[in-house]
């Protein structure tokens, strides 16, 4: 069997102009727009109620359990109100605050000493800051973190890698705060007790290795490398990333800790360097590009700036835009409105006119020509997945790794029919989940029964047993 | 402001069934002109009556099915069966049998089983086997090529019309007809005559029979633009010459005179064409890398099997039946290793 080798597509990265300006600060909202759910698909519990003063680092939610993380006023105000808002991945529950302007902060910036707390007091305290991961999942490092101490995993690799077309959010920040880079990844490497870290840099970005290059030699840490991956879409696909970098294939069903590998965005690491100089997660870098702003660049922006602002920030729409997109032209989300705010997991905003997109052609019946699996970067045979799919059939889907499947869009891209694949696919993932917890639950509800007549058959003994001495008792008085 | 909204990805490389299939009517050109310049215009009669056929068929069967026909005749994939099946049979077919060969191959090798993408077996070679069965000798009369015997191509221009409107009589295709290079072989060993003497006797070219050689070469040009253009991938046409190839190595070596070599049976009757153009439609074949391997090496074996151990002398068109029916189980014992599943 020959060894892995990643597959994917050669795009053409439409970074140059976003990526020229330097990385200029957004103009605070008005009103903040601060989704409970950050983009990990669980909501944080709102611990502020309309009326409510807050100031910037304000704790407005806390984490509900396990993929939750603490959310931050970013503002300094008054709470509006807690309502549902569109957001970048459907409508959610949002806290409003309305700004005031003084950027009163909740208390001065201290410094962490680090270096000196135990790996899980330190862990702790990045969770308690808001830390999520930066790449779009929004997961919380604390729990990563966690699992990497469970796993002794010692391998922290950085995710810098930023395939997808159009987004250069983190290029950005490499270029010009590589120091944060380095600083974030010596305190989550201390977080989970790794013994060393690489940092994933598609060659395509010579300047952000250069720089990321002179600050690793400027710390004098040994510890962290740096390695070029080659520039192909999609080689920041976690798994595939993870392999390339460490030639350890993360096997399926694994988490990557179970590897002993664990991997953050570049973007995580800054934003850990940021906690331990005293600032909780209140903002993100967002690029905002396309030919239907007058000015592309990447933002700092506070959560909750409404994209509308950031467009502004830009010069406006020019032209006519078509689509306004979440994210890369490959796996982003399109969003009907420019009302949505910022989250951690929103990396870029693509205002796309007809120069940027690429229609869709009449869809045909698949014809089997394989183009889809030549470029599936987990090795999948997209046009077999296709007949489980028409079948409704979860036994081909299962043995064609639909659970595998990382959306990535590849098979969409080149295949001539023009079929739709990645959206039946996902849809038909959302379905095998919903069969998968619903099989959970009668087993669930199978054991409980069985548990229950059990009890009662017991229960039922005891009551004869007691009845049969109690006649046995009778009879021998009786005789 | 308010957005138009779509899923993922929103950038396209473009492709598209129409152009998929125009590149392949592209290859077909080399070997069509070929078979004008060897054999008469008969290819181009044959063309005429499978073009109108093959779209005609198509729209009744898009119609009876209450389907919208244009988009199907776009397409293009019936056009694709069209000309295959009419460069497969011979020049001297009369219409009625293309005609024939070109319906059932639309109708029954492909509309019943629900239109493109859902046949199991390749529509061009339902109708060429059909034809076969029910025609041998029709299908069996192919023309002396040019300046063979004699031969010039008015004359071919008169035979081709002449058979096309089954005007001719059986003594005229006799004068007309010759051995094809496998039909020589399979009469001349018949008869107990070596190799040697059986190439004497039927004038063989450099490759194999003289006017067969250079269709097989005509398609191995169109076969390399295919590959060029990515529209077909090199698996099945090595791996179905190599399973040509290699029992004929074997057999030549242990008797060479009652087995021809490797070169002979690659460019002899419908090899090549077989090899790019008719084993390789991805409808019918497997589906992976390694399926497709599997595929094409069963039909390049299978078709030296019939060859020389079964009854027609080439054997391609069943060949490829045979391995269309086996291709579901290929497609299951071959589905690659999933990245982090084990090995």
């Amino acid at each position: 069997m020959a060894p892995y080798r990643p597959r994917g597509l050669e795009l053409p990265a439409h970074k140059a102009v976003a990526s020229a300006a330097p990385i200029s600060t957004a103009p605070a909202p008005a009103v903040a727009v601060l989704a409970l759910d950050q983009g990990s698909g669980r909501a944080a519990r709102a611990v502020v109620a309309p009326g409510d003063r807050v100031r910037v680092g304000t704790r407005i939610a806390v984490t509900t359990g396990e993929a939750t993380t603490p959310v931050h006023a970013p503002v300094a105000g008054r709470v509006l109100a807690i309502e549902t808002r569109p957001m970048p991945s459907g409508d959610g529950p949002c806290v409003l605050i309305e700004n005031d302007g003084s950027d009163d902060r909740e208390r001065e910036a201290r410094p962490l000493a680090w270096a000196g707390l135990e790996p899980i007091a330190l862990a702790a305290a990045l969770g308690d800051a808001g830390v999520a991961g930066y790449g779009g999942a929004a997961f919380p490092a604390a729990t990563k973190l966690a699992a990497a101490r469970r796993h002794e995993a010692h391998h922290l690799v950085l995710n810098g890698a930023e395939c997808e077309p159009w987004i250069c959010c983190d290029d950005a920040l490499m270029r010009t705060r590589a120091h944060d880079v380095v600083l974030g990844a010596q305190v989550l490497m201390h977080a989970m007790g790794a013994a060393r870290c690489t940092v994933a840099i598609e060659d395509d970005k010579p300047e952000a290795m250069a720089a990321l290059q002179a600050a690793v030699e400027a710390a004098r840490d040994a510890r962290i490398a740096i390695a070029g991956v080659s520039a192909c879409y999609p080689a920041g696909a976690e798994r595939t990333l993870l392999e390339a970098v460490t030639g350890i294939e993360v096997p399926h069903g694994a988490w990557p800790p179970e590897s002993g590998l664990l991997c953050h965005n570049v973007g995580t690491a800054a934003a850990a360097a940021a906690v331990v100089r005293g600032e909780p997660v209140t903002s993100r870098i967002v690029t905002v590009t396309g030919s239907g702003v007058a000015r592309p660049g990447n933002f700092e922006a506070r959560l909750g700036t409404p994209v509308s602002t950031l467009v502004e920030a830009c010069g406006g729409y020019t032209d006519r835009p078509l689509r306004l997109i979440a994210g890369g032209s490959m796996m982003g989300r399109a969003l009907a409105t420019d009302e949505v705010p910022v989250t951690l997991a929103l990396n870029c905003v693509l205002v796309a006119t007809a120069d940027d997109l690429v229609e869709r052609g009449p869809e045909h019946a698949c014809i089997r020509c394989g183009d889809c699996a030549d470029v599936c970067p987990p090795r999948l045979l997209p046009q077999q997945l296709l007949l489980g799919v028409i079948a409704n059939d979860p036994e081909t889907l299962e043995r064609h790794g639909l659970a595998d499947c990382i959306e990535c869009g590849c098979c969409d891209y080149v295949c001539p029919s023009a079929i739709p694949l990645t959206a039946r696919f996902r849809t038909a993932r959302a379905e095998a989940r919903v069969r998968e917890s619903a099989r959970r639950r009668a087993d669930d509800l199978r054991e409980r029964h069985a548990r229950h007549v059990k009890r009662l058959d017991a229960a039922s003994e005891a009551e004869r047993r007691a009845f049969e001495t109690a006649r046995d008792h009778a009879r021998g008085q009786g005789g | 402001m308010r957005f138009a909204t779509s899923p993922a990805p929103f950038v396209y490389a473009g492709y598209s069934v129409p152009r998929v299939m125009f590149q392949v009517l592209l290859a077909l050109a080399p070997v069509a002109m070929v078979q004008v310049a060897l054999y008469g215009p008969g290819p181009l009669l044959q063309l005429a009556v499978a073009v109108p056929t093959a779209l005609a068929c198509e729209a009744l069967a898009m119609r009876l099915r209450g389907r919208e026909a244009g988009a199907a005749l776009r397409d293009g994939s019936v056009l694709v069966t069209a000309a295959l099946l009419a460069l497969s049979v011979t020049p001297l077919a009369p219409w009625w049998l293309t005609l024939a060969g070109v319906a059932v191959a639309v109708l029954l090798g492909k509309h019943v089983y629900g239109g493109l993408g859902h046949n199991p077996f390749n529509p061009a070679m339902v109708g060429y086997a059909a034809m076969l069965v029910a025609f041998p000798l029709a299908m069996s009369r192919w023309p002396v090529p040019l300046d063979a015997a004699g031969t010039d191509w008015s004359s071919l221009a008169i035979q081709s019309w002449h058979a096309f409107l089954g005007t001719a009589s059986r003594g005229d295709f006799d004068a007309w007809t010759g051995a094809t290079a496998l039909d020589a072989l399979r009469s001349g060993l018949a008869q107990r005559y070596t190799m040697e003497e059986i190439a004497a006797r039927s004038g063989l070219g450099p490759l194999a029979g003289a006017g067969s050689q250079w269709v097989n070469v005509a398609a191995v040009a169109g076969g390399a633009y295919l590959l060029l253009r990515g529209v077909v991938r090199w698996h099945i046409p090595a791996s179905m010459l190599a399973g040509l190839a290699l029992p004929a190595l074997v057999m030549h070596a242990l008797d060479p005179g009652a087995y021809p070599g490797p070169v002979f049976e690659c460019f002899s009757g419908a090899a090549m064409l077989g090899a790019f153009f008719i084993a390789t439609d991805p409808v019918t074949a497997a589906a992976s890398d390694r399926g497709r391997l599997v595929y094409g090496a069963g039909i390049g074996f299978l078709t030296w099997v019939i060859r020389h151990w079964g009854g027609y002398p080439d054997g391609v068109a069943f060949a490829v039946l045979t391995m269309n029916l086996a291709a579901p189980l290929i497609d299951r014992w071959t589905i690659p290793r999933i990245h982090g599943h084990p090995r």
